[in-house]
């Protein structure tokens, strides 16, 4: 196996107390290779929020490895982005002064003026130009989350993590985001990992979507390939013949089989790569009755949820 | 909003005027009806109980203290500028001593919940102390009245402090610190750029707090030790029974008090922020 930029192995994370052990998710693989745009979905409670902040070194795992670029990683670092559900700036801040705060952190050695230059450039790129000197409680909810997205990415982090940036956003807002977003992924082929609650925002951004099944005891289910052209657009993307297929396929796995998804035996491998819009299934491994869901769900049956879980 | 500002002068000053007039009028010794002796004549009237000056008095007395403030005319007669110096002088003095050791102390407690159970029985047991208590240990063991007074003072104003700033501390949001630690902040830097900012106000509410209870210590801790001060010259001024003269500086303690304390809130507005 090739080296992956970003990989992670074996991941558990357990709460131990006298009477029994408390597993809140076990047995997470996947890979993120440069430049890709991954996105987590799931219940509430299924560990992503964990599984994020490992990724960012602010957690420790009971079990397993994060390996990035190379080396394990052990702690917070520069190279790892986050941008935080609740934004998550300084507030005795200004706008400007918040984005200057992770630039300076970056590059110690750097000129207060190339620090302001630096830092207005991004802040400029999410649109907030002739704001800079606001404070944050002087700000909409949605240019809080632009400030933050700005401090993020103006320290060019090797990878971006997004922990549902944009749930506490109104819809119209989050829309107009996502295109920044989708904009400025496309410039800088930034390297993302997002948790979403959004199903449409987890197709529009990503090339890969990992779906978890439901905690305790969860695990990364299925790795879903959204394989639609890029860039894409909110208003094109809904028109695409195969958005649908990869919509109900995410659909189908979160009401119904997230909840009844278990672990058939140790040696099952997760998760299992999916392409909804090819019938072939990516990974090579003898059909077991699990993968055998899989390939049932894969015509283009839309919108009609029908009886796999009987198959299975 | 304007009017409302409006009205509260008005009925503000309604209220003085009736205060004060009550008060002129009560104090004012009753006219003679039967004729006086001559003994009585002697002695200026027939009343024979002392009374509270009324406030023309100290309006009177004030102006005199006042448009002359820091005479210097031997130990028992100072103006009142050089009494409320002193006073000013030994609050600012052990006020800052104690902000010297409350900080760094508080910022240890807060960040260390381990510092925090350590010293928290100690820090339980000598807060509840009045500061007077401490009086005659610190005469004994520093031997000097001016020094034992500021320390008197540090010791009242080093536990609201210490307090608010542990609390600050350990109180300051888990996201900002993850943001520093994300950011790679050594420990130093994180501490100065992100937990003193987000504590700041709490700080400042504790320094308000100790420098109030400093002042209203300062009075009594003077009259202990004596020679200068605010405290020493009611006093005195009692011992020399003259009230005109105690009411006068009352009121200068009431208005020296509430200076100071205007000046912690016009700096904790400097640090306040809005989430």
């Amino acid at each position: 196996m090739s080296q992956s930029f970003l990989q992670v192995q074996q991941l558990a994370k357990r709460f131990a107390s006298k009477q029994e052990t408390l597993t809140v998710f076990e047995q997470a693989n996947f890979t993120i290779e440069k430049g890709e745009f991954v996105c987590i979905i799931g219940h509430s409670g299924c560990g992503k929020s964990t599984i994020m902040n490992t990724l960012a070194g602010l957690d420790v795992p009971t079990e397993g490895v994060v390996i990035m670029d190379g080396r394990e990683v052990s702690g917070p670092s520069l190279e790892r982005g986050v941008v935080f559900q609740n934004y998550s700036l300084l507030p005795w801040l200004s706008a400007l002064d918040n984005v200057m705060f992770g630039v300076r952190a970056r590059w110690p050695q750097w000129s207060k003026e190339e620090v302001r230059t630096h830092s207005l450039r991004y802040l400029t790129m999410v649109g907030l130009q002739g704001v800079e000197q606001r404070k944050p409680a002087q700000l909409s909810g949605g240019m809080r989350q632009r400030v933050s997205i700005a401090r993020a990415f103006a320290t060019q982090p090797k990878l971006l993590l997004l922990d549902e940036p944009f749930g506490a956003l109104d819809a119209l807002t989050r829309g107009v985001i996502q295109d920044e977003l989708v904009n400025i992924c496309a410039e800088t082929h930034q390297t993302v990992f997002m948790i979403t609650h959004d199903i449409d925002e987890a197709i529009l951004l990503s090339d890969r979507i990992l779906l978890m099944s439901n905690g305790p005891g969860a695990v990364i289910a299925e790795s879903v390939v959204v394989d639609l052209p890029k860039p894409r657009k909110r208003a094109e993307i809904i028109h695409h013949p195969g958005y649908y297929t990869i919509r109900n396929h995410l659909v189908e796995f979160l009401v119904k089989r997230s909840k009844t998804f278990t672990k058939n035996s140790a040696s099952d491998e997760f998760p299992i790569s999916v392409n909804p819009l090819s019938v072939n299934r990516l990974n090579t491994k003898e059909s077991s009755p699990l993968d055998q869901t899989v390939i049932d769900q894969t015509p283009v049956e839309q919108s009609s949820p029908s009886h796999h879980l009987v198959n299975a | 909003m304007r009017s409302l500002d409006i009205r509260a002068w008005v009925l503000s000053l309604t209220f003085l005027v009736i205060v004060l007039g009550t008060w002129e009028i009560a104090v004012q010794v009753p006219e003679q009806t039967e004729a006086q002796s001559e003994y009585e004549l002697l002695m200026g009237g027939a009343e024979q109980e002392a009374r509270i000056p009324p406030p023309s008095a100290i309006a009177v007395r004030a102006w005199e203290e006042l448009s002359n403030p820091f005479y210097d005319a031997g130990p028992n007669d100072k103006g009142i500028g050089i009494q409320l110096g002193y006073s000013i002088y030994r609050v600012l003095s052990g006020f800052f001593l104690a902000v010297i050791i409350a900080l760094p102390v508080g910022f240890l407690i807060g960040m260390s919940p381990l510092m925090y159970r350590a010293l928290n029985p100690y820090i339980q047991l000598l807060r509840p102390i009045s500061p007077l208590a401490w009086m005659p240990l610190a005469l004994f063991v520093i031997k000097d009245s001016e020094t034992s007074a500021i320390f008197v003072i540090f010791i009242c104003s080093i536990w609201p402090m210490l307090l608010n700033t542990a609390f600050g501390v350990a109180n300051v949001r888990e996201d900002w610190i993850n943001v520093a630690r994300t950011h790679e902040l050594s420990p130093l830097r994180t501490a100065f750029t992100v937990i003193l900012p987000a504590a700041a106000p709490t700080i400042l509410t504790g320094m308000r707090i100790s420098i109030g209870i400093a002042w209203l210590v300062i009075v009594a801790a003077e009259m202990l030790v004596g020679g200068t001060g605010i405290g020493y010259y009611v006093w005195n001024e009692w011992n020399n029974l003259d009230l005109t003269s105690v009411i006068f500086s009352i009121l200068m303690i009431g208005l020296v008090g509430m200076l100071l304390d205007l000046m912690l809130t016009a700096a904790t507005k400097l640090v306040q922020y809005e989430e």
